[in-house]
């Protein structure tokens, strides 16, 4: 891997990051978009616990994460604080995949 | 419903908890790397300044098994572009002017972005993007660091489950926001949107394309939010 091939990713991550930091700065958005822009975290979210939870590279799977992740999510719906809710899903997901 | 809906996590040891998780798979990618021929000081300079580590794993990988760097850094840019997704949804909720903005952009991530997301309060969801930008570049930047100079002593971060520690905190912290209709149908949306494209796109594109799911937006009787 050479320094330019380093470069050009560097420039490429940062660009995307720095573009949609920026490009809204001081623009008042139609009313609509603004409620879409703040749907977008929403919509971002359950698609990384989809691909993080079913997928490795580009097959669907079940497997231990998905053990982890059920017993997590009840977790933090009755409110177990966010510290225990990582190590329990992390735990369950451990140790599924050890008995499988 | 609001009574059971859980409460958003208290930004500093929800963002060093996440922040230790990346630092195992920090050190996993400094093991990575330097074994496939990269020297520290690369394997270094990609955690500092690319600092995203999907993007990362996937460029080394495809170094690794022969792969051309066009294809390499087509795979990794792929997988960086929701991080544009992401400043455009925090940059509404950021204060400050460009300098600032071009500091906060390079700690847009995966994670500061679900943390910020989850407070409802604009203040208190800049401080948690801050904090948990920062946790996570200093573990991550540690783990590699410690990768790359000592290697592997801790093991395949899959033994102890950390792989599910990052679905299952992004678990936690989209709950709170499920509160409203619109977002419930812009989360399902999302989740439906990735689960019918992993098999069918390259990698990087079913979470780029759940965004669409944002367009329920437009959608929302005014007054709802």
């Amino acid at each position: 891997m050479s320094w330019l091939f380093i470069g050009l990713l560097v420039a490429g991550a940062y660009g995307f990051k720095a573009f949609g930091s920026v490009v809204l700065i001081g623009r008042m958005l139609p009313a609509p978009l603004d409620r879409c822009l703040a749907l977008l975290p929403a919509a971002l979210l359950p698609a990384l616990i989809v691909v993080g939870t079913f997928s490795s590279g580009r097959h669907l799977t079940i497997d231990a994460r998905a053990a982890g992740v059920g017993v997590a999510a009840i977790a933090a719906w009755k409110r177990v604080p966010f510290p225990v809710v990582i190590v329990v899903g992390s735990a369950v997901t451990a140790l599924v995949r050890a008995l499988a | 419903m609001p009574e059971a809906s859980p409460r958003p996590p208290h930004p500093v040891t929800a963002s060093i908890t996440l922040g230790l998780a990346v630092g195992v798979f920090g050190v996993s990618f400094g093991v990575l790397a330097t074994a496939s021929g990269l020297s520290i000081a690369k394997t270094c300079a990609l955690s500092l300044l690319v600092f995203t580590g999907a993007s990362q794993f996937t460029a080394v990988s495809v170094h690794a098994s022969g792969g051309s760097s066009a294809s390499a850094l087509a795979s990794a840019l792929l997988l960086a572009a929701r991080n544009g997704a992401y400043g455009l949804a925090m940059s509404r909720r950021m204060r400050g002017g460009v300098p600032r903005r071009l500091l906060a952009a390079h700690l847009t991530l995966d994670e500061s972005t679900a943390m910020a997301s989850a407070q409802p309060d604009d203040r208190d969801a800049e401080k948690a993007f801050w904090i948990t930008g920062l946790a996570v570049f200093v573990f991550w930047n540690l783990g590699t660091l410690v990768g790359a100079l000592v290697g592997d002593h801790i093991g395949d971060p899959t033994r102890y489950g950390l792989d599910a520690a990052f679905p299952v905190g992004f678990v936690a912290l989209l709950m709170p926001q499920l509160r409203a209709q619109p977002s419930r149908v812009a989360a399902l949306g999302g989740a439906a949107i990735a689960l019918v494209l992993i098999p069918l796109t390259p990698v990087g594109v079913p979470v780029l394309a759940a965004g669409v799911a944002a367009l329920a937006g437009l959608f929302v009787p005014r007054g709802a939010r």
